[in-house]
């Protein structure tokens, strides 16, 4: 027996100090139903679902369920009325089992030996949705797809028939989202509802019967994915036509500006995970490293960026041997770099804006005069950042923990490329970004290696590595299974080489 | 049945933390209160008496102030370890090497210089020593992976009994007749008082200067914005390669040092010769512990929660003895006001409401 056949939110608006981040939204899914919520970051995507979990309370508007309001006041109100969030950063405790996660979060577990009792349930629930896993498992073990379904399971089991999910596939590998959808598909024929939340084009195209544009906290429009095309619905989300092809003119290749020679880096765990590994990145060239996550693309950029050290062999910026340098020389060397976990790595989220806009640069003649920073300097600095690099926020004087992903994203990408370095390492940098800000930052890669700088770009985008970069390496294991420049016919076999199965 | 319920403030506002402060302090209070109902004493006169006896009278008063210098010093040392996220609990320890360091340039040296020369001579040689004992547990910490909460704490125990051993062994006074104790420090080492009470002003207006001095540094210079990013986010603060076994080093000189201030302000200002550790001190480095999370780890805020504290101090000193309770009456205090303060921050940043019926 389903207890949500329809789902309403009427007029829904809430503000954070003032500024509305959501304003009058209607809502309606139904049961069988996938709803995508599409829309740029800091649109109020994750607000509206925060109050539909009960996390937030809405300022004005009602929530219906079968045509009877509701008060969601808190996520266990939410639960009792069978709605289940996963949210973008999963919310699991590294050091325990999947059953005692499960566990934890269940309502029905019972005082005295809650792991064996509910395991059988797991275990069958697991089974239903064609989940393979372990439950004995510790969730630091698992992938980034594997610990979703746990979450996945955890909202099931409390009964949810309609699942939030937050951004899912930002974490997931390719075959990892199509399993993720096949999940949603059943999920679907058994009567759940869904709705993602995304600012993915191709996965609402795919996966959504319907779709929601949210923009700048109203609903702009809704539709069936039927009737819709991708540039259409682009078009709804940010107001303006899209550029899906950035132009790359031909350049010709510049000196050396990143040489890696021989490179072995260990991983977490003590084992290496970049192996022996060597290259070069020149002056006006994209140098692309793509493949599947884990396989230590992470690790070769944290060891040539200074965060992790180098075990044998090594790395020179511009001539400077920057081989295990602490991250500040190898800035001054010339290395920028947008970090992968960009809120672990990029700010200190309780700082101001302007504090965060000089991070790693705080030490630079013109932010600071001996031991004094220049503050009115930053000051005008962040301003500029905040101005050029569209990160919507009402003032610098902000935390920056307030920002949105996206806005915290722009600024790092200001604060990184402002300076012009000549070797910029960014990894995955349009990760988590709408379409309009993805755009606007490939134009400023391109811009930058038209300029005559070097990037080494992390994606596991394909259509991005292969949009954006002069060469291509294909990472497996720790190693480069093959190089590639962009005209390269083979790269029409690149998935074979990111499987491990084809090497050039 | 009723519900209550959890969740994040969303805003939070500068007045809102000072009220939040003053509701924990009135709570705890009252926690005491009760305790002074169940010892058999009229809470209400009890709890009157401290303050009256703290702030209420010229005697109180001055002896809040001599007591409030060590609680401003040490606390505002502390606002800046624990900003870096050292927990520093090691600051008394760090006071009685101070001490130590400069009675032993005071007795070796006073006799043969001037004042204008050996006061600060013995000021520098307490914050060396304090320092020296504070860059310990940061070494142990950065190279070994120390935790430098048992570190810090178990060196206090490891200076008091190096004092100790100092007063009975090799530095017992001829002077003392076979009682431990060093001689007295010669006229030139002894800090001028302002007549009529025993308020050393040189250490009081090095506690001021410090604490304005520190508020600078934290917020206005580059190594207090790499200390407030490490704080933040220490792995944000390894991304911008801020070198942490600098920066721990140099927050631990200071704040080591500036303990070991105190403790030369309790020597060469109130005593006059080193004693049993626990005369020199009384625990001002761990109420200062308090002090430094009362004042939100900002040096300038210390100033106050200093002399609230040592309030504090002096009024439960003044109801041992007119009401006759016992000694730890103070302890009990200070620690029920620490809990409620604590708890206090857990409202603060937390809504919590309370739904009845169901």
């Amino acid at each position: 027996m389903r207890k949500i056949k329809k789902l309403e939110m009427r007029g829904i608006s809430k503000s954070f100090q003032g500024n509305p981040a959501n304003r009058d939204i209607n809502l309606t899914v139904k049961s069988g139903e996938i709803l995508g919520l599409l829309g740029e970051n800091g649109a109020g995507k994750t607000t509206l679902m925060n109050i539909l979990y009960g996390l937030y309370q809405p300022d004005s508007g009602q929530i219906r369920i079968n045509d009877e309001e509701v008060k969601l006041t808190s996520p266990l109100d939410s639960i009792h009325h069978g709605i289940g969030m996963v949210h973008q950063h999963f919310m699991l405790i590294q050091n325990h089992s999947v059953l005692e996660n499960i566990a934890l979060g269940y309502e029905k577990t019972p005082f005295f030996f809650p792991k064996i009792r509910i395991r059988d349930k797991v275990v069958a629930f697991a089974k239903r949705f064609n989940f393979a896993m372990d439950p004995t498992m510790k969730i630091w073990q698992l992938s980034a797809g594997e610990q979703q379904r746990v979450e996945i399971i955890k909202a099931l089991l409390n009964g949810a028939d309609l699942l939030i999910l937050d951004e899912p596939t930002s974490v997931l590998t390719p075959q990892e989202i199509e399993d993720l959808f096949h999940i949603l598909k059943d999920m679907k024929a058994q009567g759940h509802m869904v709705i993602i939340i995304t600012h993915k084009l191709d996965e609402i195209m795919d996966i959504c019967d319907r779709v929601t544009v949210i923009q700048k906290g109203t609903v702009v429009g809704s539709a069936d994915t039927a009737t819709m095309d991708k540039r259409s619905l682009a078009r709804m989300m940010i107001g303006r036509e899209v550029l899906f092809n950035a132009e790359r003119e031909q350049l010709a290749q510049g000196a050396a500006v990143l040489t890696v020679d021989g490179i072995t880096v260990k991983g977490d765990k003590g084992t290496p995970v970049v192996k022996n590994m060597s290259f070069e990145v020149h002056e006006n060239e994209i140098f692309g490293v793509a493949g599947v996550a884990g396989n230590g693309q992470r690790e070769l950029g944290e060891a040539i960026t200074g965060i992790r050290a180098i075990e044998t062999g090594r790395v020179g910026v511009k001539g400077v041997d920057t081989t295990n340098m602490s991250p500040r020389r190898i800035y001054d060397a010339g290395l920028s770099h947008i970090p992968e976990e960009r809120i672990r790595f990029g700010i200190a989220p309780g700082l101001f804006l302007y504090d965060n806009s000089i991070l790693k640069q705080h030490h630079l003649k013109k932010f600071s005069k001996k031991l004094f920073l220049e503050y009115s300097q930053i000051r005008d600095h962040a301003k500029a950042l905040v101005e050029s690099y569209r990160v919507s926020t009402h003032s610098i004087d902000v935390q920056t923990k307030n920002l949105s992903g996206g806005n915290i994203q722009k600024l790092i990408l200001g604060r990184e490329i402002s300076e012009k370095p000549p070797l910029l390492v960014a990894s995955h940098p349009t990760y988590g970004l709408d379409v309009g800000a993805t755009e606007y930052l490939r134009e400023e890669l391109l811009t930058r290696r038209r300029e005559g700088g070097a990037i080494l770009l992390f994606s596991e985008d394909l259509e991005e590595v292969m949009k954006l970069c002069d060469r291509i390496a294909v990472m497996f294991e720790g190693e480069f299974v093959g190089v590639l420049d962009s005209g390269d016919p083979r790269l029409a076999d690149i998935g074979l080489m990111m499987a491990g199965s084809m090497r050039i | 049945m009723f519900r209550i319920k959890v969740s994040d403030r969303e805003t939070t506002t500068g007045l809102r933390s000072f009220m939040t402060n003053i509701a924990s302090l009135a709570a705890g209070l009252c926690a005491i209160g009760i305790i002074f109902v169940a010892c058999g004493v009229n809470p209400f006169y009890a709890i009157s008496k401290i303050f009256m006896g703290s702030f209420g009278s010229m005697y109180g008063f001055k002896e809040t102030v001599t007591k409030a210098i060590p609680l401003i010093i040490i606390g505002g040392g502390l606002t800046l370890a624990f900003r870096s996220r050292f927990w520093n609990i090691g600051a008394e320890g760090q006071l009685l090497m101070g001490a130590i360091f400069s009675t032993w340039v005071g007795l070796a040296w006073g006799p043969h210089l001037p004042s204008w020369v050996i006061v600060p001579l013995i000021f520098a040689a307490g914050f060396l020593g304090g320092a020296l004992w504070g860059l310990i547990p940061a070494i142990l910490k950065i190279r070994f992976s120390i935790n430098e909460v048992i570190s810090t704490l178990m060196l206090n125990y490891i200076c008091a009994e190096f004092m100790t051993l100092l007063i009975v062994g090799p530095w017992k006074g001829r002077s003392r007749f076979g009682f431990p104790g060093t001689d007295n420090l010669p006229e030139s080492a002894i800090l001028g008082v302002i007549s009529g009470s025993r308020i050393h002003y040189v250490t009081l207006i090095l506690a001021i200067v410090f604490a304005v001095i520190l508020a600078v540094v934290v917020y206005k210079t580059r190594f207090g914005y790499e200390v407030r990013v490490i704080g933040e986010n220490p792995d944000a603060g390894r991304y911008a390669g801020i070198n942490f076994f600098k920066t721990s080093l140099i927050v631990m000189a200071i704040s080591g040092g500036m303990a070991g201030i105190a403790g030369v302000g309790e020597v060469a200002g109130i005593h006059h010769y080193l004693t049993y550790p626990a005369s020199i001190s009384s625990g001002y480095g761990f109420t200062a512990i308090i002090v430094a999370w009362l004042a939100k780890l900002n040096p300038l805020y210390a100033i106050v929660s200093g002399l609230f504290f040592a309030g504090i101090l002096v009024g439960g000193d003044a109801i041992q003895i007119s009401l006759g309770l016992p000694a730890a009456t103070v302890q009990i205090v200070n620690g029920t006001l620490l809990v409620f303060l604590i708890m206090g921050d857990f409202f603060f940043k937390n809504k919590i409401t309370i739904q009845w019926g169901r």
